[in-house]
């Protein structure tokens, strides 16, 4: 059942971008921004987690879920080392998506070439 | 119905971006849904193998980004993206592309003022404020935890 839920809220999020990307003049570059900040807000609000609960990855694999990851990697340091917890939980909770996409970012430069891609 | 010439163009008009709308809606919503659906077996995947739910969600996400990346590299994800519009660019696969796109791209300026720099275009500003965003809520957070 899961299977179905993660599909549907997953392409709902992916609706509600599509719709900011045609009606509204908001760049992808922006919509980006926009859901991680959001999903920062939404979590620290308590209303991501239910939807994690309910969508699994339907919730953690739109961009929104990264925003989430960082809201509650920054509530577990700020409980384990106080206020400078927040300094550092952001970048600790992204820390392997970060990396990841780095190195593969510069794999995929080493190995292949920009007429590749089109 | 009787209708002119100019009065059936300004209905074709008004009918267009609305059935434009609806099939990159249609699209999106296939693809994004899609993407998560795949993230979804892969996480009751590593669930299965024995990782904890946290770092399953941590495994699905890098097995995500690096399949983004290799078919990024093929240009299979820019062709899908063409199509699939928001459904590609709001998964976290959306955000590997920028950053391995850029990178592909920046090659022939080299590895440091290149690669290392350009492929954060993209992705930068998402990093930037989500983290301050983050940092922002560390801080709330740590004045309301008394309270919470």
């Amino acid at each position: 059942m899961t299977y179905l839920w993660a599909f549907v809220v997953g392409g709902l999020i992916c609706v509600a971008g599509q719709l900011l990307i045609d009606l509204t003049s908001i760049t992808p570059a922006r919509v980006l921004v926009i859901y991680v900040v959001a999903g920062v807000v939404l979590s620290a609000l308590g209303l991501y987690d239910p939807l994690a609960e309910f969508a699994g990855a339907g919730a953690s694999v739109p961009l929104l879920g990264f925003g989430h990851l960082l809201a509650q990697g920054v509530m577990d340091t700020v409980d384990k080392m106080g206020l400078l917890g927040a300094l550092c939980g952001g970048f600790s909770a992204a820390a392997a998506g970060i990396t990841a996409s780095l190195a593969c970012g510069v794999l995929a430069a080493a190995f292949s070439h920009s007429k590749d891609q089109n | 119905m009787k209708i002119t010439v100019e009065e059936y163009g300004r209905l074709v008009g008004k009918a267009s971006p609305h059935s434009k709308l609806l099939r990159d809606c249609l699209w999106a919503f296939l693809v994004g849904g899609g993407i998560c659906l795949a993230g979804e077996a892969l996480r009751k995947a590593y669930m299965a193998a024995g990782f904890v739910r946290s770092d399953a969600g941590c495994m699905t996400s890098v097995t995500l980004i690096a399949l983004s990346a290799v078919t990024t590299a093929l240009g299979w994800y820019h062709k899908l993206a063409a199509k699939a519009g928001a459904g590609t660019l709001v998964p976290i696969t959306g955000f590997a592309n920028a950053v391995v796109s850029q990178a592909i791209e920046a090659r022939s300026e080299g590895y440091v003022t290149g690669v290392g720099a350009k492929m954060f275009q993209i992705a930068g500003p998402v990093i930037v404020y989500g983290v301050l965003a983050s940092t922002a809520w560390g801080a709330l957070y740590y004045f309301l935890r008394p309270w919470i």
